[in-house]
C-alpha cells in the first residue's frame, strides 16, 4: 500500500495565531505555540507532531493569511 | 522519511498564490476576508487574467484589498462599487472587472447601485462578503444582522419591530433578469473553500463571456465583531447564519 | 463629420460637442433643465459611430461614480445634471478631485434651495467655486454665455481636465441650456486608442501588464504625513491652474468710470444695459469671468483702482460678489444686483440698479 508523507512550512511571522489551521487539520499535526510569540505578539501555529502530516493541505486551504506551504510525497 | 526530504520544491502541493503579495493583511486573526482574497488571487492567476483584471473595492474592511492582491484596483466610495465597475467594464469590455463588497456596502448604502447594475446585466462579478455586521467601524448592525444578534448598535439584540428584518439580498438579486449566476458559499472548511473558489471562477468566466451579472455571496465570520474566537465564530456561523443564509446556488442560467 | 453650422439649444450643443470631441463615455440622469443632453446623446447613438458609451444611470449618485470609474481607467468621461442633481454628486466629485482624475461635469443651474424651481439661476456659484464636497479641493469652472461656448467649453473642459488631472465643470445657467442659437460644431476627432490612453495616462487602471506595478486608484491615506503630502500636491496643482488658466472677457473697460461684473448669459443682458448707459453718457465697462475658478482677481483688482464703483449682477442673492470684493480689497464700493427664483432681469432693471447705487455714493 502506498504511504503518504506530508510536511508543512509555516511563515510564523505572517501567522496571526487564529487557530483555524489547527481546527482544520485531520491528523492532529498542528498546534499554537503555548508560550513563544512572533514579532506581532501572536502565538503562531507550528507543527507539533510533524510525523503525523499527510500533506492534505486542509490547514493551508483555510488559512486566512496564506502562511502555510504544504509538501506531499506518495511512496509506492 | 525526514522532513527535509519531504520539503523539496518538487513535492510542494500548496502555497499562497503569487498574486497575493507579502504585505501582512490588516484583517483580524481568522477573518474570512483573507481566505476570499486568496481565492480571488488564485482564480485570477489560474485564468491568466492578471493583465486584464480590474478590482473595485469600496469602503469597508476590504477597502485595502489593493494592498494585498497585485492587480489594478479602484477604491470606491461606500456603496458605489457597482456603478464604478459598470463604467470600467463598459469602457473596457475586454477587461475582467469585479467588485468586492461587504454587507453594509452592498445591502444598505449601495443597494440601488447593486440592484441596478445587476438589473442592467452588467458583465461584472460581484463578490459579496456577508458577515452580518459592520466590521470596519467596530461592529454595528448590518442589514444582514440576524434577529436577536447583539451588535454595537443593537446592544440588546436586533429587534425586527425596531430594526426590520435581515435582508436576503442575494435572493433578491436572483429575481433580476440581468443576473446569470447567484450563489451563496462559505469558507469555513477546506471543502467549502474549494466550492467557493469554483464559484468565483465561474463568476469571473461568466463576466468575460458576457453572460450578465454574477453574484458570489460568501457567508463569513467577523470574529472581532461577534466577540468570539475564530474557531467559535465558524461554529456560530454554521449554527446561526446558515439557517437564514443557506449555502448553494440560488440561480444559474449559464449552462455548465 | 466635418465642421458644421447648426441652430440648436445649448444642451444639444453639449451633446454634439462631446461626441465630436471624441469623448469615451457619458453617464447621466434626467433632470430639468438639462435633460436634452442625455436625450440628444441617445438620439445620436454615438456607440454606433465613435464607440462612445452613453448610459442612463439610476441616479446622479451612480452617474458621478460611473464617471469616477471611467476616469480611473483613463477615459474621457462626463456627466451632466442640474442643481439638485449636482448636490447629489458632491461626494463623488470630492473623490474624483482626491483621485486627481480628469472628467467633465455639466451643471445647467436651476433655482434653489431645495427642489426650488426649474427656471434659470446662478445660485450654485459657491458650490462650484469652493469645491462643493468635503475636503480641501477645487476644480476648474467654466461659465458659458452662448450656445457656441456651450459647445466650445466641452473640448476646452476636457483638455484642461486632462492637462491638470482635475475635474472641470461647465457651469451654465438654465438660459444658456435652453435657448437656441447658431453654433459652429467642430469636426469629429477620433477617440483615443487604447495605446494612446495608456501612453497619456500611465496612472490609469487598465489591467496590469507584467512590466509594471499595480495601478491603484485610491483616495484613502491613513498616514497623516502622507495625506498632508497629497494635499500639498493638490494645492500645487491648484496654484498652477490659478497661474495659467484664468479666462475672462472685458468690454469698454478703457474709459470706464463704473464696472459691471457678470458671468454667463446675464453678462449679455449687462452688455445691453452698458450700451444704453453709454448712450446716456454714463461710462460703464464689463468684465465677464469665463473661469469662475480660477477667478480673474487681477483684472478686477486693476479696474478697482480706476473706477468709482463696481456692480455685480447675478441670478442669486450675491455669491460672486464675495470674490469681486476680495479682488478690490476695499478700494471701491461693490454693489450687488440679483434676481432669484428663476427671474431674469432685463437691461433696464440692471441700469436702474446701477443708477441707484451711483446715487447712493453722492448722499
Amino acid at each position: 500500500m502506498a504511504k503518504v508523507y506530508g510536511a508543512v512550512e509555516i511563515n510564523s511571522e505572517r501567522c496571526k495565531g487564529c487557530d483555524l489551521c489547527v481546527v482544520a487539520c485531520p491528523a492532529d499535526v498542528l498546534g499554537l505555540q503555548p508560550k513563544e510569540v512572533n514579532n506581532k505578539g501572536y502565538h503562531f501555529a507550528y507543527a507539533a507532531a510533524p510525523e503525523n502530516c499527510i500533506g492534505c493541505a486542509a490547514c493551508a486551504t483555510v488559512c486566512p493569511d496564506g502562511c502555510i506551504e504544504v509538501y506531499r510525497v506518495v511512496e509506492k | 522519511m525526514k522532513q527535509e526530504e519531504i520539503k523539496r520544491p518538487e513535492n510542494k502541493v500548496y502555497s499562497k498564490p503569487a498574486l497575493l503579495n507579502d504585505n501582512p493583511m490588516h484583517y483580524c486573526p481568522g477573518c474570512s476576508h483573507g481566505v476570499v482574497h486568496k481565492l480571488v488571487a488564485e482564480v485570477i492567476e489560474e485564468m491568466g487574467a492578471e493583465h486584464i483584471a480590474i478590482g473595485v473595492a469600496p469602503v469597508g474592511c476590504a477597502v485595502f484589498a489593493y494592498n494585498y492582491i497585485d492587480i489594478d484596483w479602484i477604491e470606491a466610495a461606500h456603496g458605489r462599487a457597482p456603478a464604478v465597475a459598470t463604467a470600467a467594464k463598459r469602457l473596457n469590455p475586454d477587461r475582467l472587472v469585479f467588485t468586492y463588497q461587504g454587507d453594509g456596502d452592498l445591502a444598505a448604502i449601495g443597494t440601488a447601485e447593486t440592484i441596478h447594475a445587476a438589473n442592467r446585466g452588467e458583465n461584472i462579478a460581484i463578490i459579496f462578503i456577508n458577515n452580518a455586521i459592520y466590521g470596519m467601524t467596530g461592529g454595528q448592525m448590518a442589514p444582514t444582522t440576524l434577529e436577536g444578534q447583539v451588535t454595537a448598535t443593537t446592544p440588546y439584540g436586533r429587534r425586527v419591530d425596531l430594526n426590520g428584518y435581515p435582508i436576503k439580498i442575494s435572493d433578491l438579486l436572483s429575481q433580476l433578469d440581468g443576473t446569470c449566476f447567484v450563489t451563496r458559499q462559505a469558507v469555513h472548511t477546506p471543502a467549502a473553500v474549494r466550492k467557493a473558489k469554483a464559484a468565483i471562477r465561474k463568476a469571473f468566466e461568466n463576466s468575460m463571456a458576457g453572460k450578465g451579472t454574477s453574484v458570489v455571496e460568501i457567508v463569513s465570520t467577523c470574529n472581532s465583531g461577534w466577540k468570539l474566537s475564530p474557531a467559535k465564530a465558524n461554529e456560530w456561523m454554521v449554527s446561526n447564519m446558515f439557517e437564514k443564509y443557506p449555502l448553494g446556488d440560488i440561480k444559474n442560467t449559464v449552462s455548465k | 463629420m466635418k465642421e458644421e453650422v447648426r441652430l440648436m439649444k445649448g444642451n444639444e450643443a453639449i451633446a454634439h460637442a462631446a461626441v465630436r470631441y471624441g469623448a469615451d463615455g457619458y453617464f447621466g440622469y434626467p433632470i430639468t433643465p438639462q435633460s436634452e443632453v442625455l436625450e440628444t446623446l441617445e438620439a445620436l447613438m454615438p456607440w454606433e459611430t465613435t464607440g462612445m458609451v452613453v448610459l442612463q444611470a439610476e441616479s446622479e449618485v451612480a452617474s458621478i461614480n460611473m464617471v469616477y470609474g471611467g476616469a480611473a481607467t483613463g477615459k474621457a468621461v462626463m456627466t451632466s445634471s442640474s442643481s439638485p442633481g449636482i448636490s447629489l454628486m458632491q461626494e463623488g466629485l470630492s473623490y474624483i478631485a482626491a483621485g486627481e482624475l480628469p472628467c467633465l461635469v455639466v451643471n445647467v443651474m436651476r433655482g434653489g434651495p431645495g427642489l426650488g424651481t426649474i427656471h434659470p439661476s446662478q445660485s450654485d456659484y459657491f458650490q462650484a467655486t469652493r469645491g462643493g464636497g468635503h475636503g480641501d479641493y477645487h476644480f476648474i469652472v467654466l461659465a458659458p454665455a452662448t450656445v457656441q461656448e456651450m459647445a466650445d467649453f466641452v473640448g476646452l473642459g476636457f483638455d484642461l481636465a486632462f492637462k491638470y488631472r482635475t475635474p472641470a465643470m461647465l457651469l451654465a445657467d438654465g438660459i444658456v441650456g435652453q435657448m437656441m442659437e447658431k453654433v459652429v460644431l467642430p469636426p469629429q476627432r477620433p477617440r483615443r486608442t487604447e495605446r494612446e490612453v495608456i501612453e497619456q495616462c500611465p496612472w490609469a487602471v487598465t489591467g496590469r501588464p507584467s512590466t509594471r506595478k499595480p495601478n491603484i486608484m485610491t483616495t484613502l491615506e491613513l498616514d497623516s504625513y502622507k495625506m498632508e503630502e497629497n494635499n500639498r500636491r493638490f494645492q500645487q496643482t491648484y496654484a498652477l491652474i490659478e497661474q495659467n488658466e484664468v479666462r475672462y472677457e472685458e468690454y469698454f473697460t478703457d474709459d470706464a468710470e463704473y464696472l459691471i461684473v457678470a458671468f454667463g448669459s446675464i453678462a449679455r443682458i449687462c452688455l445691453k444695459a452698458i450700451e444704453d448707459a453709454r448712450a446716456a453718457g454714463l461710462k460703464v465697462g464689463l468684465i465677464r469671468p469665463i473661469t469662475l475658478w480660477p477667478f480673474p482677481y487681477a483684472p478686477i483688482s486693476e479696474m478697482s483702482r480706476k473706477v468709482k464703483g463696481i456692480l455685480t449682477v447675478e441670478l442669486n442673492a450675491g455669491q460672486m460678489i464675495q470674490d469681486v470684493r476680495l479682488a478690490t480689497e476695499g478700494r471701491v464700493p461693490v454693489w450687488h444686483f440679483g434676481r432669484m427664483g428663476g427671474i431674469v432681469p432685463n437691461p433696464q432693471e440692471v441700469l436702474d440698479a446701477l443708477n441707484a447705487d451711483i446715487a447712493s455714493l453722492n448722499k
